[in-house]
């Protein structure tokens, strides 16, 4: 221990962001591009989807074929990640059951996240029926962000003149696969409107772009994209802005804590080396925070130091407060019309190409606020689980000769279900709006330390009634599309028991709330442009600012704010204000 | 990049991973550094998945016998038919030692199950299921193959039998030879028109707009 040091750099950057995903992304882009010297630090590994993506493998290529054993969503999925990491525990209280997803990548969670990009409506920032916080901005003070987004992304979807599911700047949506034709059907008998998908994947060449190439159609964005079709931070915020020639990233980099002076303004960050365990610290002129809602809510809060002794931002004490994540439950079963259906390529592109925006009206409902339908069903690609349910479902429906056979079996019967059945899944989840509540949280668990000597999370969650009422409609509401098209149920019926297959908070991966903005220095911890109010040279660019989601995945109003913030940062430092 | 770049890039038909790895490397792209302690690096994962593998494929879990029990059931499960070879002509049996190795969860009762089977078949015909006769074996397997159907104290070998079948058709549909019995004819680069106009019209569903 006697050659225990801290390495300190002497050069000072414009700006230091922490975190490499959809807000630290775009922050580092737009004030790379500005001509702003930015270092960020990123506590994960290199990744770029040109080398690192497994697109295109066969699930021979896998020795589990695929299965999640190592990652949650697939051995080919992209994260580097999951909701356990080995060294880097968080802890419950009062028998919570969060479940806090990490990437530890270049890009982050944007590597294999579901590129649904859907902006939130005016009612989301501003609530009409009272029951939560306003935002302290409004949908038009956003739009043209949203909008800049759109164009420097690029995003496919339709038109469609929905109030509260603002329309963007659309390339051509996918053509909808056959499962999705039935859904459409069936889903408009039981009253649910259904449109085409928004995502973030290029359906057309993005103009004045030449490293991104156009869908090629594989269905596969989850394990991220070679010819970087779709949106990762990666390779269309961060490569971009390294290539500008202004913004140095090291990766491996844990950040411990922000430095501040003796006046209580920031001047640098200490990290941990993941590779060396080495310490760090590097100064810069402002701390950009974009580590994920959780993640900058904990380096915060383990910002002690006389000027800020409740933590960095947080006099309020809000830092950590009204955490909260998407409702999320679902239906799954088979079509038995599609029963032998002929083979063809309909892979598609792997977002989504339908979706169902909330369609009623919360004054005839005993719940508020609503959720959002995603579906998928059709011929994939084999995986680790294949046909699981065959031995169930061909005792559900007759067989070649017309009779009722008996479930389960074996030999060359068993092998034409397979083929019999193939194609035939369909399914639907909802994700829906939760209420940010002061009483669901993270804080500083005193007791534990990571194997940084981090200080960790500690979660406390509880869904209430809203949530669990507003599963209990999810429910029904699957049930009956599901009945109107025809399809057989093989999911399990979910009731009160099991608070209507409502997931675990965390299970969604849509956390926000942590790190709320608002006009009110002693009930938020940032203003309106996501700079803190006790802070002046501190700002935060992930969903941490969210002062209530609404239905929507947060992806795509992390970037307007954090490209909001950042311009907003370019202008004040014009007028030497920062 | 334009689109017919990018495919060219990817090699428009019979794509090899490796070809891909290749074509898709720009001169200006930093590789990780190729440190010869780094040798076993694979694109992609992290050093603990590769090293974790390596391990895994270096144990052995199931004896011979348990193997040969195995490699008898897959094989019920999934003969050779007019479509394709059978559960061991595509491995399946190697598959599973792999994944009780990497989910041991499978362990305890694919253990256990195939002892059951053993004891049952000694009782009944007095000599391990793998040395009974096919009809024999084939009247065992029709007492734990129907779950609905299945006297209640044969439960035991039912609840073998499906977690056995499963892990059959995922060893055997996850191969080239499963992938083309099924049909499934994608991952690979192409333009998505949507649903065949032959196909629409056989579902009716000319007329359905999203």
């Amino acid at each position: 221990m006697s050659d225990f040091q801290i390495k300190k750099s002497p050069t000072v950057y414009d700006a230091i962001v922490v975190g490499s995903g959809a807000g630290g992304g775009m922050a580092a882009y737009v004030l790379a591009h500005a001509g702003q010297k930015v270092l960020m630090l990123e506590a994960g590994q290199n990744f770029d989807p040109r080398l690192d993506s497994h697109q295109l493998k066969w699930p021979w290529e896998s020795p589990r074929r695929g299965a999640g054993t190592v990652r949650p969503f697939g051995d080919f999925d992209a994260s580097y990640g999951g909701w356990e990491l080995e060294g880097e525990p968080y802890t419950q209280k009062n028998k919570s059951e969060f479940e806090w997803f990490r990437s530890r990548m270049l890009g982050g969670r944007t590597n294999h996240w579901g590129r649904i990009s859907l902006r939130m409506g005016p009612d989301d920032f501003k609530p009409k029926d009272g029951l939560t916080d306003a935002w302290p901005i409004t949908y038009a003070d956003v739009k043209p962000f949203y909008d800049k987004v759109d164009r420097m992304i690029g995003i496919y979807g339709t038109a469609e003149g929905l109030e509260n599911e603002p329309d963007g700047i659309f390339m051509k949506p996918p053509k909808p696969r056959l499962n999705e034709l039935f859904i459409k059907k069936g889903a408009e008998k039981a009253g649910v409107k259904v449109i085409t998908g928004r995502g973030s994947v290029l359906t057309e060449a993005l103009p004045n772009n030449n490293d991104r190439a156009p869908c090629f159609y594989c269905g596969q964005c989850g394990r991220s994209c070679k010819v970087y079709g779709d949106f990762s931070s990666s390779s269309c915020l961060v490569n971009p802005a390294v290539k500008t020639g202004n913004l140095t990233v090291i990766t491996d980099a844990m950040v411990r804590e922000v430095i501040t002076d003796k006046d209580g303004t920031a001047k640098g960050v200490s990290y941990v080396n993941r590779k060396d365990l080495q310490e760090y610290q590097v100064n810069g002129k402002l701390v950009i925070l974009g580590a994920s809602a959780c993640e900058s809510a904990r380096i915060l809060l383990n910002s002690k130091s006389t000027s800020h002794p409740n933590g960095l931002a947080n006099s309020s004490g809000v830092v950590g407060k009204y955490l909260h994540d998407s409702t999320g439950a679902s239906v799954s079963g088979f079509l038995p019309q599609l029963m032998d259906r002929k083979r063809y390529n309909e892979d598609g592109l792997g977002s989504v190409h339908i979706y169902s925006p909330w369609w009623l009206d919360n004054r005839k409902l005993n719940f508020p606020r609503g959720y959002h339908i995603e579906y998928w069903g059709g011929m994939g690609m084999p995986a680790y689980g294949f046909g699981g349910g065959v031995a169930q479902m061909n005792g559900m429906v007759p067989g070649r000769d017309g009779k009722m056979k008996e479930a389960g079996g074996y030999g060359k019967s068993l092998k034409d279900d397979y083929r019999r059945f193939y194609g035939t899944g369909v399914g639907m989840a909802g994700r829906g709006t939760a209420i940010a509540r002061e009483s669901n949280y993270c804080e500083i668990d005193p007791n534990t330390v990571d194997k940084y000597g981090i200080p960790v999370l500690r979660f406390n969650y509880k869904w209430d009634k809203d949530e669990i009422l507003q599963a209990k409609h999810m429910q029904e509401t699957f049930l009956s599309i599901m009945k109107e098209m025809g399809a057989v149920v093989t999911s399990e019926i979910q009731g009160a028991d099991t608070n209507y297959g409502l997931l675990n908070p965390g299970k969604i991966i849509h956390e926000v709330g942590t790190i709320r903005m608002g006009d009110d220095p002693k009930k938020s911890a940032l203003n309106k442009y996501c700079q803190a109010h006790d802070c002046k040279n501190l700002f935060v660019v992930d969903a941490g600012p969210f002062v209530q989601q609404g239905d929507k995945n947060a992806t795509w109003t992390i970037m307007a704010l954090s490209m909001r913030t950042a311009e907003y940062i370019l202008a004040q430092k014009k007028k030497q204000n920062i | 990049m334009n689109r017919r770049d990018s495919l060219k890039a990817l090699g428009l038909t019979a794509i090899s991973t490796t070809i891909l790895l290749d074509a898709c490397k720009q001169p200006e792209t930093k590789t990780e550094a190729a440190a010869p302690e780094e040798s076993a690096k694979e694109a992609g994962r992290e050093q603990w998945e590769i090293d974790r593998d390596k391990k895994l494929k270096a144990e052995t879990f199931f004896t011979k016998h348990e193997m040969a029990t195995i490699t008898v059931l897959a094989d019920i499960i999934i003969p050779k038919d007019d479509v394709s070879g059978s559960a061991s002509d595509a491995k399946v049996p190697e598959f599973i030692e792999f994944i009780v190795k990497d989910i041991p969860e499978h362990q305890v009762p694919m253990r256990g199950g195939l002892k059951w089977l053993d004891v049952y078949c000694f009782n009944k015909f007095q000599k391990p299921f793998v040395e009974a006769s096919e009809d024999q074996q084939i009247s065992i397997v029709d007492e734990i193959a129907y779950p609905k159907k299945a006297r209640p104290e044969m439960q035991a070998g039912v609840t073998f039998f499906n977690r056995m079948r499963n892990l059959t058709a995922s060893g055997f549909y996850t191969t080239e030879i499963g992938v083309k019995d099924i049909g499934y004819v994608g991952n690979a680069p192409n333009q998505w028109a949507g649903v065949p106009a032959d196909v629409l019209k056989q579902y009716g569903m000319e007329n359905v707009k999203v």
